[in-house]
């Protein structure tokens, strides 16, 4: 699977390394060297490196995530956003590096941490309603050959509430629209409760109804003291959902504040020459402008 | 249509077990084939002895102590595959079964030979099963290493170990018929299996391997749930995604290896594989699933263990799996959640509800056309004024049949009236329904004109409200537009307010 990936990725990889190595490498704003590493940070990642079969997809991922922001991955087809959030969950070997979740390995923080994968990584045909999804988030709560009980079916029933869809719980999840699909992996994610949140695409192939629900509840996520670590492919909503933002495109290109991160000379040496997007972002940051 | 597409890509390797399974007759079963032959007659004698009365009567009312034995060893098997065989079809692992049940074989052969070198006879039952196990297990590690040491993928993996593992399990076979220590014959019924020579012992280490594989799915559901739905979610959950799936394999090869002697390893996966798939046809639950995929097993076994007891030249085996396919027949067609029947249902309804949107919509269209003309400003389209069934047939590309089926049916629901068989009037209810209707239909127009990037994979043209689809925001502009494109008489008002007067 991650090896078909890879390989239908190479090509872009190699044409935006190109340009990635002419660029020397900004100081981001948050960069931090050596051990300066806050050991607070809901993620904090040292010096990852990440292959597949010996071609490097991330190299040197140095990054702390703030506290209690909504944070945006950013980058082209192939940067390796969702291979960071991958190798994070250990879900992909690291070639070197080290992660750490609130100041311990990830291994012993998984309770504290909620991913939601793309949509697409799951078959949609399986056998079970939108609550027993959202349910799986409990699991590891519930613990080993216990059936879910009728509290974490109630915290389950009202996770999809928080998402809008409490009237479809019973659905089974083929007959959910791509929108409502997407909102019961949130669901899922929210019934954990946990503290830091990674989301692969959440707004991918989603309704406009549904990506209001999703950032409403990316607000609420923030006002109670998340952390959200998004992929995101919209350049144009980039500054309206994220207060940070990370741009990659197989290292880090810039990381910090929105507002002093996301700027054309950062996104050109993110995106390389691919006009059309830096077109995009042009008109979001001028809109932006405005609404400042 | 999933499930069509695994059986699509699943053909080639039954070609291929088939074609192996030929070729492992021709290699050697061509020595027990005469003995058996010279036993019960000729080859030649194709007719089948059908059982008579008494007969029929023995089997029915299970007095022979045998045929309950068989019989009840044949359910217990189908019941266990079919419950580990739905997680098995769930996780995507059918091929993966397949390649195991043929790997079993070189484990049979050499476990025999192992057996008679110690002394024994070396057809000591458990000791058999224990190699084919061990073998399975090897099978199934080849398939993992080669998967994830090469970069074939893993219908390649399948294919190499399942015809190496068979090839070298007949050639292991053929060298035990040779050799002159112990009695080889009836090793060749592992391959095709012989349920009639199924004994309590047999039968009693079906029902324990049944039991271990009930409660391990039992305890395990949630998890077995999660593995096979979202495993890349349960291995961030810090779920053991290897120990999980190294159980569930262990269970199918348990359960491959005790079906081995019933129905042999060349339909082993039939009795994995055709209960679940036929069970998913009735079911949208996965724990409903697993129940009626194990009852669908336990019923083949049961009556094809029955049946092949009547008429003994037929292999119980086979029969097992006939009688599952079957059953699989029946659910594709009838089973209420997705099988033939209930979609075509569907479909049937989605049509007649187009059809009834597009005449509310003529009608509708052509009032507005009407009232347009003669007084410019429209108050309230009159639900009096008729139109003629011709000029509705002129109005769509719809056949005079169709036309008035559909009449027919909105007269039901009283939406039209038909005065005198021609005049076709829009009741009260019918100018509400087909006011919703047309708004509805311009507004998903307007959207899909407005929002090009994004909207076909959201219109839905059927929702009864849009606000549940698209917000009520965009319903309020969408609404917006539609007045500033259309003269005002021609925005039709919500049919809320119509509800009132």
């Amino acid at each position: 699977m991650h090896r078909t990936l890879a390989d239908e990725k190479t090509p872009g990889l190699a044409a935006s390394h190109g340009v990635a190595a002419m660029a020397p490498r900004p100081l981001a704003p948050r960069v931090a060297t050596g051990d300066e590493h806050p050991a607070t940070a809901p993620l904090s990642i040292h010096d990852m490196t990440v292959a597949y079969h010996r071609k490097p997809v991330l190299w040197d991922i140095d990054f702390d995530a703030p506290d209690g922001k909504l944070i945006g991955i950013i980058g082209p087809n192939g940067a390796g956003k969702s291979t960071l959030l991958k190798a994070v969950l250990d879900l992909i070997p690291k070639a070197s590096g080290r992660v750490m979740v609130y100041g311990e390995p990830y291994r012993r923080r998984r309770r504290l941490v909620a991913y939601v994968p793309q949509r697409e990584s799951v078959d949609w045909d399986f056998p079970v309603s939108a609550l027993d999804v959202v349910a799986m988030g409990r699991y590891g709560v519930i613990g080993w050959c216990l059936p879910v009980s009728r509290k974490h079916k109630a915290a389950a029933l009202a996770a999809l509430d928080r998402v809008g869809m409490a009237d479809y719980a019973k659905r089974q999840i083929s007959q959910l629209s791509g929108g409502q699909q997407q909102r019961v992996f949130l669901a899922r994610a929210l019934v954990q409760d946990a503290r830091l949140c990674l989301m692969d695409e959440p707004f991918a192939g989603v309704d406009a109804a549904t990506e209001q629900a999703i950032v409403r509840l990316l607000q609420d996520l923030r006002q109670s003291g998340r952390t959200v670590l998004a992929v995101h492919h919209d350049l144009q909503t980039v500054p309206e959902y994220f207060d940070h933002v990370v741009l990659l495109n197989m290292r880090i290109v810039a990381q910090g504040p929105t507002a002093e991160v996301f700027t054309p000379e950062n996104l050109h040496k993110t995106y390389g020459g691919r006009l059309t997007l830096l077109e995009q972002a042009a008109q979001a940051m001028a809109r932006q402008g405005r609404g400042t | 249509m999933r499930s069509e597409g695994r059986f699509r890509r699943r053909r080639p390797s039954c070609l291929l077990g088939s074609a192996l399974a030929l070729g492992a007759a021709v290699c050697f079963g061509a020595a027990p084939r005469v003995e058996a032959a010279s036993a019960r007659g000729s080859i030649a004698d194709t007719s089948l002895a059908w059982p008579s009365p008494e007969e029929l009567a023995r089997v029915l009312t299970l007095s022979d102590y045998n045929t309950r034995v068989v019989m009840l060893g044949a359910t217990l098997l189908g019941l266990a595959s079919g419950i580990i065989g739905t997680f098995m079809l769930l996780r995507k692992r059918a091929l993966m079964g397949d390649a195991l049940s043929h790997a079993t074989l070189p484990g049979i052969g050499l476990a025999f030979m192992v057996m008679a070198a110690a002394g024994g006879t070396g057809k000591y039952l458990p000791g058999l099963l224990l190699g084919a196990m061990i073998s399975g297990a090897i099978g199934l590690g080849c398939v993992l290493a080669i998967r994830s040491w090469t970069r074939l993928k893993e219908d390649a993996a399948l294919g190499i170990v399942l015809s190496v593992f068979f090839g070298l399990g007949v050639a292991l076979l053929g060298i035990v018929q040779k050799m002159d220590t112990g009695s080889a014959a009836g090793l060749e019924s592992f391959i095709y299996g012989k349920t009639a020579s199924m004994l309590s012992g047999d039968a009693a280490l079906i029902a324990g391997a049944a039991a271990v594989i009930a409660l391990t799915c039992a305890a395990l559901f949630k998890e077995f749930a999660l593995l096979c739905f979202d495993s890349g979610y349960a291995r961030a959950q810090g779920w053991p995604i290897t120990g999980l799936d190294v159980v569930m394999m262990v269970l199918v090869v348990g359960v491959t290896v005790i079906g081995l002697q019933a129905v042999g390893l060349i339909l082993m996966i039939a009795l994995l594989v055709i209960p679940p798939a036929a069970a998913r046809f009735w079911t949208n639950h996965l724990s409903a699933m697993v129940l009626v995929s194990g009852l669908i097993g336990a019923l083949s076994g049961l009556l094809g263990a029955g049946f092949s007891a009547l008429v003994p030249r037929l292999p119980a085996g086979a029969i097992i799996v006939v009688v599952g396919s079957l059953i699989f027949g029946f659910s594709l067609l009838f089973g209420p959640a997705r099988g033939w029947l209930a979609r075509t249902l569907v479909q049937r309804r989605l049509s007649r509800k187009v059809l009834r949107q597009n005449l509310l919509r003529a009608m509708f269209e052509y009032h507005e056309q009407a009232e347009g003309a003669a007084a410019g400003v429209a108050k309230e389209a009159s639900p009096g004024s008729s139109l003629t069934v011709a000029e509705l047939l002129a109005r769509r590309a719809w056949s005079l049949r169709t036309l008035r089926r559909t009449l027919r049916a909105a007269q039901r629901d009283r939406l039209v009236r038909v005065d005198a068989g021609v005049c076709v009037v829009l009741t009260r209810e019918g100018l509400a329904e087909a006011q919703r209707v047309v708004r509805n239909h311009r507004l998903w127009e307007i959207y899909l004109i407005t929002h090009a990037d994004i909207a076909p994979s959201h219109v839905d043209r059927d929702a009864d409200e849009l606000e549940h689809v698209l917000g009520a925001t965009m319903v309020r502009s969408l609404e917006e537009r539609l007045a500033e494109e259309r003269p005002v008489p021609a925005l039709p008002p919500s049919p809320h307010s119509l509800v009132g007067t």
